[in-house]
């Protein structure tokens, strides 16, 4: 993180998070990079790609490819049903859907509750995660993974995208 | 034509013709902004966002004049943008007299462009601009044309007709008489015009009507015109009509006198008729610049196809329900099913043509290059084409200008041969390649074809046995030897030119016209030429689809590649070194591809043993050759919009897009090339 990033953080006076949950765990998104939440049905199976893609659906007339983040980070149990959740991201030009266990809120935070994560070694590469939040709702602390979704989305080993799959 | 074309070549050389068309729409666009812009604008208090607008107008109509070598056009807009220029820095006050001119100015450039739009070589037909650019200049220079200070306004006088023209210097005594009057000098040396009239420029702070009533003293009033230099006309003692700004056609009277050049005013005078009839043929042709065409973002477009691929599977959506309904008791809402189907289609196919753009677009490219690669290669070359008004899909349009450009490179190179040896061998000293273009069936065919030396068949075997190509050998039919051309690497040339020779290219074209859905023919007769047929889709965005069942799967194959489907008994499908299998079909054997394996279906175990018995067979020809694929059941035949997969995924092997269909489900649409590709390698 530059100077002037760090500037920019600290700066800025909060950032508005969209909160999910994997197995046991809460992330927290950017929420300006979230289309929209959607319920999962119909996804067209593709043939010879990775366990986690999970195919494409149509949003209306868009194809737009459908990943589902606890295969992919084996969190939690990948059922679907009618309350499995599909968040519609919108990272680098490209329309993406992320399967979750569950959508919890929206939250605001400023940069202090936001801590830098510590060095370890994660099915999640450390270099996708921005920051730890720390969540206070009465008596109870909540800790939130921020990830930078956009850097996760167009990485090479989510297969997702032309130039960096190859 | 003549004139616009001399003037475009005076250019640099280059044909611009194409160009032209979007110019005159962009500048009679801009001319009408500007134009409503100077109405709208508050003479006494402008604001820089607006001065600033009209300035830019200026600037680009200029520098797209220039490009096309409108030379007066750019002229008279670069007068304009000097005084808009001083304007937006504030350096001069707008007033009303600027916007005047300025609107003049406008309408001038727009009979001008007319003019041009309408190949108009009557070079005197031109609006004579000499007195409106003063004007301007005038303006700009940041004196007042009629507005002096002091309240004194620059006026121009006529008198006459006038038997004597000494009777109009008493005019000039009376000036002389009662010094608070202002100035009053001839323009015209003390000569009567041919018509008998004398001019004077007037500075004065008197009123109009007071100095008419002067001048009474010694002409009649009917003789006396006063027109103020700022363009306004303030008074006509004479005749009113006579004065009116917009009067056209044969005027005896020159007083209207918008367009007489203060600086010539003797020519002006001559040429009273002449000036008149830029103005009489300005009405004309000024009605031509109106726009026929709209000029709207791709954006736009493709949003409106992609709203009316919607509106086409919602109907078939809704014509299936339909046919579940009983005729008798529905039979208003299954006619309107029908009603509804039909005006979808032609909605679709209108708005399809939106798209379409004629192959004239990419021909026109084409003489330019040919010439300088003429010259490179010291041979010479004609260029014929047929077919220009052919209109095809703006996408393809891009994507067939790269393939074309080699396929017309490797003519020229390697077809045409020198000139030396055309006349050895009897033929015209001047090779000719030939583009084409026209709609057949449901594709479009573009050929490429030249009369040079066609393609050398021993070369071509010996080069592919030296990289040590399979399957070669001597008995090889010409078709089989034409199609090794399109090899990977493959290229005959002796020596390598930058025109050419590299043998990256053969192959690459015929990928790239694969990825669009077509296919590519080569056809040669040794000494007469080669032709290469390249056939390409309407449109890629919507396709003729034959869906087919494969599991709990729906997938898509282009219709245009299935040649045939029948049942089969698996026992008749025999393998082939252990995994490959082959099919008889008629005298051939075919390879077979179960689309099942391809694409990984997933299946129950009993429903394997299910389908054991009896299968349906797709044959499919791409690229040249023929396959046939095991499916489960042929669901139906439509016409499918096509959607790219790589928009936000990435390219599929063995799918070379996706479509909706009716239920709202996404199915695959099958890349037929590349399973061709893979089967038989």
């Amino acid at each position: 993180m530059g100077v002037m990033d760090k500037f920019e953080t600290t700066a800025a006076t909060t950032h508005e998070y969209l909160t999910f949950r994997l197995g046991g765990e809460e992330y927290g998104i950017d929420i300006l990079k979230v289309q929209e939440i959607r319920g999962y049905d119909h996804v067209t199976r593709i043939a010879n790609s990775p366990e986690f893609i999970k195919g494409v659906v149509n949003l209306r007339g868009v194809i737009v490819p459908i990943v589902d983040l606890r295969l992919k980070f084996a969190l939690g149990e990948a059922k679907y049903d009618a309350f499995t959740v599909v968040i519609i991201l919108n990272v680098a030009n490209r329309i993406v859907g992320a399967v979750v266990d569950s959508v919890s809120d929206v939250l605001e935070m400023t940069a202090a509750d936001v801590k830098p994560a510590p060095e370890f070694n994660a099915m999640m590469g450390a270099n996708y995660i921005t920051g730890l939040g720390t969540v206070k709702q009465g008596d109870i602390e909540r800790l939130l993974i921020l990830i930078d979704i956009e850097r996760l989305m167009s990485s090479p080993d989510m297969a997702l995208m032309d130039s960096t799959a190859a | 034509m003549k004139e616009v074309t001399s003037q475009a070549d005076a250019a640099g050389g280059f044909d611009l013709t194409q160009f032209y068309g979007v110019f005159f729409e962009e500048a009679g666009e801009n001319l009408s902004s500007m134009e409503t812009m100077l109405l709208e604008i508050d003479a006494d208090s402008p604001s820089d966002e607006e001065l600033n607008a009209i300035f830019r107008v200026a600037h680009s109509i200029k520098g797209g004049a220039a490009t096309f070598g409108f030379s007066d056009v750019t002229e008279l807009t670069h007068e304009l943008e000097t005084l808009l220029d001083r304007l937006r820095r504030n350096e001069l006050r707008l007033r009303r007299a600027m916007v005047d001119v300025l609107l003049e100015a406008g309408d001038v450039l727009k009979s001008m462009l007319a003019r041009y739009q309408a190949n108009d070589a009557d070079a005197s037909a031109a609006p004579d601009t000499r007195d409106l650019v003063a004007r301007i200049r005038h303006l700009a220079t940041g004196q007042s044309a009629s507005a002096i200070d002091d309240g004194r306004r620059r006026l121009r006088v006529r008198v006459g007709p006038l038997t004597d023209g000494a009777l109009a210097d008493n005019l000039a005594e009376l000036f002389r008489d009662i010094a608070s009057l202002g100035t009053f000098e001839a323009t015209d040396e003390g000569r009567l015009s041919p018509q008998g009239l004398r001019e004077f420029d007037v500075t004065t702070a008197s009123a109009d009507a007071e100095l008419i009533e002067l001048f009474s003293f010694h002409v009649s009033r009917e003789q006396i015109q006063i027109v103020d230099l700022a363009g306004t006309r303030r008074a006509d003692a004479g005749d009113t009509s006579a004065g009116a700004p917009a009067k056209t056609g044969d005027d005896a009277d020159p007083g209207y006198g918008f367009f007489v050049d203060p600086q010539s005013l003797p020519a002006a005078r001559k040429g009273t008729q002449t000036g008149s009839k830029p103005k009489a043929g300005k009405a004309v042709p000024a009605a031509n610049l109106e726009s026929s065409s709209l000029r709207v973002s791709m954006e736009k477009v493709d949003q409106l196809i992609n709203l009316v691929g919607e509106l086409v599977i919602t109907q078939s959506m809704l014509t299936q329900q339909a046919k579940n309904l009983d005729p008798m008791t529905y039979q208003t809402l299954l006619s309107g099913v029908v009603e509804l189907e039909r005006n979808t289609r032609h909605m679709q196919e209108s708005v399809m043509s939106i798209r379409m753009i004629p192959m004239s677009f990419v021909f026109n490219r084409f003489p330019r290059m040919l010439r300088d690669l003429a010259d490179k290669l010291g041979k010479s070359i004609e260029l014929k084409t047929v077919g220009e008004a052919t209109e095809l899909d703006k996408g393809l349009i891009e994507k067939i200008i790269d393939p074309l450009t080699h396929l017309v490179r490797n003519s020229a190179d390697h077809g045409i041969e020198s000139t030396d040896k055309r006349i050895a061998a009897g033929k015209p000293a001047h090779g000719t390649i030939t583009l084409s273009a026209a709609h057949q069936g449901g594709s479009i065919l573009i050929e490429v074809k030249d009369d040079g030396a066609g393609l050398n068949r021993e070369r071509i075997l010996a080069k592919a046995k030296e990289r040590g190509l399979p399957g070669v050998h001597d008995g090889l039919r010409d078709p089989e030897i034409w199609a090794l051309i399109w090899e990977p690497g493959f290229s005959t040339a002796d020596q390598v030119s930058d025109v050419s020779g590299r043998g990256v290219g053969m192959d690459v074209v015929r990928r790239n016209i694969a990825a669009l859905n077509g296919s590519v023919e080569l056809d040669s007769a040794e000494g007469y030429g080669a032709r290469v047929s390249v056939r390409l889709p309407l449109t890629l965005a919507i396709m003729d689809g034959m869906s087919i069942g494969i599991g709990d799967e729906i997938y898509i194959l282009p219709l245009g590649s299935v040649v045939e489907s029948f049942q089969v008994e698996t026992a008749k499908i025999q393998t082939l070194g252990g995994t490959g299998r082959v099919v008889k079909v008629r005298d051939s054997y075919l390879p077979v591809a179960a689309l099942e394996d391809v694409f990984q279906v997933p299946r129950l175990r009993d429903e394997q043993e299910d389908r054991a018995r009896c299968q349906i067979m797709v044959i499919v020809e791409a690229e040249g050759a023929r396959i046939a694929l095991l499916v489960d059941e042929l669901l139906g035949q439509h016409q499918v919009v096509v959607k790219n997969l790589e928009a936000n995924y990435r390219r599929v092997p063995g799918v070379s897009g996706a479509t909706i269909l009716g239920d709202g489900r996404v199915a695959l649409i099958i890349d037929t090339g590349g399973l061709v590709k893979r089967a038989r390698h």
